[in-house]
């Protein structure tokens, strides 16, 4: 055996060929069944694509490492259930392009964070973490609320993702932009009813950082923040290994 | 060893070792072969990783992913863990589910039970806002006062949990104080004379001091304020209306907030917590705020 293989060492064209094999099978084994990965996400309804401001919150959120100390998925262990919601589905987070499930907790899990908190405290909590949580280590981003936003091309985002197989339709691409204005500012001339009937009816529509007078990065954060976790309704949700509650306590 | 040792052979003298035949700078490198205990070792985990494939779920296939023999999940195992503890805690957990508010409150042993998990539940939930002993800040009410904005029984405290203020839940409290000054280019309902008269007037209310804006100030509160806020600034839990006659305020007391109040408006923001947690941790949480000190 070890004497085939100083053959083998010793021909150039021979190693070469048997290392492309070698490798390919270590490829095939790793590789291939991803192509598969999406007939291990689980249906369900309701998760819908992020809407052009939401997009650009996540934008952000990447942009400032929220994920570095955040985590966004919720393991299916009993105290994480208790603490923060029903485990995560891996359908909540097909959308995500890079996904953000982090891998450290120095702050809390963000996955079922939307509609925890208002979004004033948001805002406070942006600018000052100190002023509503005194144990907090997290560090201010008050100058989100400065920054008005700029050229994201929003449109380009938008057309990328859908490559990746995000389903945005022709209709959300042309309208993103105005989509992106009529969600923060709602007083604005741009009618909403358009982003909603592109996105549903739950998309929240409002001035989310307390500035109705432009769109800020504060805006598109805590917009982004409110829809995480939101999208499936747990009440209906009931594949047969998803967990009955009360199941084994009825006496 | 019948073998004739080949020529290029290098044996190290110290060790009688084969080398690689590599030298760097007079070193050179022994071919020992690899330990035989790592070896096996080795093979016994590509063997054991064969072995998980079939036992558990692993692979994704062209329809869903494998299941494995054992038919195991992290779902069931945390449906069975669920289970166990809910089991464990069916005693009085159980007990405290069929017990009315009423009940809980006259047995003091289910009722340490309620505030004690009613207490983590706050620390987690609540504490954001209201402060890790409901002491609250501005915006955000104090829960240890008596002063009440929507009713301070348990059931209303449980109320207020359930449908929140300004929520998404269709019940919410969602009476907003309007904004009476002229905001996002809409004509104001008060001039900006008269809402200075009216911020003084209520800055005074608790210990009146007669004077012109005082009485002027009277006359706009009596005109606009009282269908919610009450004669004398009394406060209507109906609408959520805070008492303006006494010294608790949410966002302020002094001239300029009272100003800024009502030529912007306000309306504080509660979330739902209905779809967010149990029933029965609804209920404790209230019975722990309840518990407080402002408990009606």
């Amino acid at each position: 055996m070890l004497e085939k293989h100083k053959k083998l060492e010793r021909n150039s064209m021979l190693l070469l060929i048997f290392t492309v094999i070698a490798v390919s099978i270590g490829g095939i084994i790793e590789i291939l069944p991803l192509f598969r990965m999406q007939t291990t996400i689980e249906p369900v309804k309701g998760v819908r694509p992020y809407t052009p401001l939401e997009l650009m919150g996540q934008e952000i959120y990447i942009r400032e490492g929220c994920n570095t100390c955040h985590s966004q998925q919720i393991r299916p262990l009993r105290d994480e259930q208790q603490r923060y919601g029903h485990y995560s589905l891996a359908a909540e987070s097909m959308y995500d392009h890079p996904f953000v499930w982090g891998s450290k907790r120095t702050g809390p899990d963000l996955a079922r964070v939307g509609g925890k908190y208002s979004d004033e405290w948001h805002v406070a909590h942006l600018k000052n973490p100190r002023a509503v949580v005194p144990e907090s280590i997290m560090p201010s981003y008050a100058f989100l609320a400065e920054k008005p936003y700029g050229d994201w091309r929003i449109k380009k985002r938008l057309k990328v993702l859908q490559s990746l197989g995000v389903p945005y339709t022709q209709a959300m691409i042309d309208e993103a932009q105005n989509d992106y204005e009529a969600q923060a500012n709602p007083n604005t001339i741009i009618d909403p009813s358009g982003l909603q009937e592109r996105y549903g009816d739950k998309v929240a529509v409002r001035d989310f950082d307390g500035n109705p007078d432009e769109i800020t990065e504060m805006d598109a954060l805590i917009a982004y923040l409110q829809k995480l976790g939101t999208d499936v309704d747990f009440s209906t949700y009931d594949p047969d290994y998803a967990l009955k509650p009360k199941a084994g306590a009825a006496k | 060893m019948s073998d004739a040792p080949e020529p290029h052979k290098d044996i190290d003298s110290h060790t009688g070792v084969e080398t690689t035949g590599h030298e760097w700078d007079g070193l050179k490198e022994l071919n020992n072969p690899a330990p035989r205990w790592w070896l096996i070792v080795w093979m016994l985990t590509i063997v054991w990783a064969i072995g998980y494939w079939v036992v558990y779920p692993s692979w994704p296939t062209l329809s869903g992913h494998t299941k494995g023999i054992a038919g195991w999940t992290q779902y069931d195992k945390l449906k069975h863990e669920q289970a166990e503890i809910t089991q464990r805690q069916s005693g009085w957990l159980g007990k405290f589910h069929k017990a009315s508010f009423p009940e809980i409150k006259q047995d003091p042993v289910l009722f340490e039970f309620a505030r004690a998990g009613g207490e983590v539940v706050f620390k987690e939930n609540c504490a954001a806002c209201h402060g890790a002993g409901g002491e609250g800040r501005r915006g955000y009410p104090n829960l240890n006062d008596d002063d009440w904005l929507f009713g301070g029984t348990a059931e209303d405290i449980y109320n207020t949990i359930n449908v929140g203020s300004h929520s998404t839940h269709p019940n919410t409290h969602a009476v907003a104080m309007p904004a009476f000054g002229a905001v996002m280019g809409r004509e104001g309902m008060l001039t900006p004379a008269q809402i200075d008269d009216v911020a003084t007037y209520v800055s005074y209310l608790r210990q009146p001091v007669a004077s012109a804006a005082f009485t002027r100030g009277q006359a706009v509160f009596q005109q606009n304020c009282v269908s919610c806020h009450g004669e004398g600034g009394i406060g209507n839990r109906q609408m959520g209306a805070p008492r303006l006659n006494d010294a608790i305020w949410l966002y302020g007391g002094d001239k300029a907030t009272l100003v800024q109040t009502i030529t912007k408006g306000r309306a504080g923001v509660m979330p739902s917590w209905q779809s967010r947690m149990s029933d029965d941790s609804r209920r404790q949480v209230a019975i722990y705020v309840h518990s407080l000190g402002g408990g009606e």
